[in-house]
């Protein structure tokens, strides 16, 4: 059999093609995905946030930055507390020294001028975590697909593939994603996968000495924490970005940015 | 005492007011070289198209040395992106795994058809002289010259017909090439900027005008390179032949009348995108304070406040302004082009600096700011990939490899 260049070179283009094509179709029809698309999930874990019984402890914190390995001392967290204090004037002082790990212990935010009590119209704390999202951007901008989302509603991260990008810290509207300084790849709050997967609660609602904490199964709606989501008036953060998060807040001030 | 851990992000970001805790200036200098790299390899292709496409004439002399200059330009748009990862090794997964509904997996794909087009589109335009350099070089016995023969003849892919009929094929496949090309040149910039107008999350980045305002600053850019690198070898030659054969020699008066006529037209293709790249960023401004959503307030802090000098004085003044005005003027000498071409390039350095630098310096928190500084003298590998020297590198590098190719395809001789 006679084989010219060009016909070698026509059947080389072809068979390449031929060959990448099922390729394709297997990224697209991956069976974790098929499985996850028709699996009747009967959990779907949710977060409620009592802000009213946060009093800025920090203890969540800690107790956060020891389960998950976080260096203590770096300015990194996977979960925060923020303080608003608004005053008189109208103006709204926030701060969140260390991310609250040592609760607030000065007057002073951002170092400027103690702030008068009598001037202070109202004050609160709001923890802050990860939303564990419907549809979370972080999920969508990943170019490696290092980052998903379970069938129980976390967003993960494969700390093995993650190529450390930042593309998803960048996509993420409430800052939750930062670089781990160890692993050197995106980091965030799963609500501590590993032991609610295993029945126990996430360490900052087994920490939080108030009750402002509480985890949920979404779907269960015999679980009380959902029974007070369902039947109280909840409010999420930042619903512009069409997100969909699942960390509901009790006593959410227009402030909260 | 436990080691210091550095967090990425803390050595250069400096933070006012209220931030939350975990945010950084992720996106530092490697991200700002990233699209203006990439632009400067769209821009040039897209100047040499406009002779193989649209046959404009006048730009023939420029056509081939940006066509190369482009495959020189081409590596090293990916060098500002593996500098930049926190894990360069995976890199290469974005091409083998990617993950489709990010932006940044088409750039596998879109890259390597670039790199496709502009390699086949260079060996259709040279073929005819890889195989007049192999005949050429034929018998000769020197190492020097078997070597390069050895190159050539790969070169050719063993196609040494070069009668008129092969040629005119390849003449056709040229203009065929190029005709695809400015559409995949312009993907190839324009998804770098849906990169940036796709974040959702940031207020200064989100823009569907995005991806239209890199394309046209990305060929502005493209061609002030062009322009420029084409002037300094010019200069060089003319420079040359003076000291060869003297001032008033002939060959020196034809060498600096070709080059102010090839500058002369290739400068109004320049004015013609800078002022559709000035009109959209333009469009994009108004329209953010017409609007005036909820981000419009710190936006205009930014703005109007802590990057004042940076956009409206360095890019839209120095930057845009003054080249324009220099290359309106008439009675257009080289000196005063080379002016131009500079602050242009500088200008839309600028630009991408105001983009990702800009579209970090305010908090998601829309309360409070963060401030990038450069780290100039590296004293780790991180300071020094994402600092000043990094940057340098990045720079430097499409002259090296433009050097090292032009040895084998020469794009400035008349072939």
């Amino acid at each position: 059999m006679t084989c010219s260049r060009r016909t070698f070179l026509k059947n080389a283009v072809k068979g390449a093609i031929a060959g990448a094509l099922p390729v394709a179709a297997f990224r697209l029809l991956s069976p974790a995905q098929a499985r996850s698309a028709v699996e009747d999930a009967s959990v779907r874990w949710g977060f409620l946030v009592d802000t009213a019984k946060c009093v800025g402890c920090g203890m969540c914190v800690k107790a956060c930055k020891l389960e998950n390995e976080i260096p203590y001392d770096a300015p990194v967290t996977r979960t925060w507390v923020e303080r608003y204090v608004v005053t008189r004037d109208g103006r709204t002082h926030a701060d969140s020294p260390m991310g609250a790990r040592d609760g607030f212990t000065d007057r002073k935010i951002h170092g400027g001028e103690a702030i008068d009590p009598s001037e202070i119209v109202k004050a609160f704390f709001v923890p802050k975590l990860c939303n564990q999202c419907d549809k979370p951007s972080c999920v969508q901008v990943c170019p490696v697909g290092a980052t998903y989302a379970t069938g129980d509603g976390i967003v993960l991260v494969d700390r093995s593939w993650c190529i450390g990008c930042g593309h998803c810290i960048m996509a993420c509207p409430y800052g939750v994603r930062f670089f781990h300084p160890v692993h050197k790849v995106a980091e965030k709050c799963n609500f501590c996968y590993h032991r609610i997967t295993k029945g126990m609660k996430p360490a900052c609602v087994e920490a939080c000495p108030f009750g402002a904490r509480h985890i949920c199964n979404l779907k269960d709606h015999d679980d009380p924490v959902t029974r007070i989501i369902l039947n109280e008036r909840v409010a999420i953060l930042k619903d512009e970005y069409g997100t969909k998060p699942n960390v509901f807040y009790l006593g959410l001030d227009h402030n909260v940015r | 005492m436990v080691e210091q851990v550095m967090v990425h992000g803390a050595e250069w970001t400096a933070k006012e007011l209220f931030v939350y805790p975990n945010e950084f200036i992720y996106w530092s200098i490697q991200i700002v070289m990233y699209p203006y790299m990439t632009g400067l390899v769209a821009g040039a292709f897209v100047l040499s198209s406009l002779y193989h496409v649209f046959g404009q004439k006048d730009l023939k002399d420029m056509a081939k040395f940006s066509l190369v200059f482009s495959l020189a330009l081409l590596p090293v748009a990916m060098l500002p992106l593996m500098l930049h990862l926190q894990q360069p090794l995976r890199g290469i997964e974005v091409l083998f795994t990617p993950h489709f509904t990010s932006a940044i997996a088409a750039f596998g794909i879109v890259f390597t058809t670039y790199a496709i087009i502009v390699l086949s589109e260079i060996w259709f335009v040279y073929r005819r002289y890889f195989v007049e350099q192999t005949m050429a070089l034929k018998g000769k016995t020197g190492f020097g010259d078997t070597v390069r023969r050895g190159i050539y003849h790969v070169l050719t892919l063993g196609a040494y017909d070069i009668s008129p009929e092969a040629t005119a094929k390849d003449h056709r496949a040229v203009t065929v090439l190029a005709a695809i090309g400015i559409p995949v040149a312009c993907f190839l910039h324009g998804y770098a900027g849906f990169i940036f107008g796709s974040v959702k999350a940031n207020a200064l980045w989100m823009s569907p005008l995005m991806p239209v305002i890199f394309i046209m600053s990305a060929v502005v850019s493209g061609i002030a390179l062009c322009m420029l690198t084409y002037i300094i070898i010019m200069e060089w030659k003319k420079f040359k032949a003076i000291l060869a054969r003297g001032r008033g020699d002939e060959t020196v008066t034809v060498i600096a009348g070709v080059e102010m006529d090839v500058m002369s037209k290739a400068s109004k293709y320049l004015l013609g995108f800078l002022v559709a790249a000035i009109t959209l960023e333009l469009l994009d401004i108004i329209f953010r304070g017409y609007t005036a959503m909820k981000s419009w307030d710190i936006l205009r802090d930014v703005m109007f406040h802590k990057d004042f000098v940076k956009i409206f004085v360095l890019q839209y003044g120095l930057g845009n302004l003054v080249p324009f005005a220099l290359l309106l003027l008439p009675g257009v000498t080289i000196r005063r082009l080379v002016v131009a071409l500079v602050l242009i390039l500088f200008g839309v350095f600028m630009m991408r600096w105001n983009v990702v630098i800009g579209g970090q310096a305010f908090s998601l928190s829309f309360a409070g700011f963060m401030h990038y500084h450069l780290p100039m003298i590296p004293h780790s590998l991180e300071t020094y990939k994402e600092g000043l020297f990094g940057a340098l590198t990045v720079a430097v590098t499409p002259f090296v490899i433009f050097w090292l190719i032009n040895k084998i395809v020469p794009s400035l001789k008349e072939v």
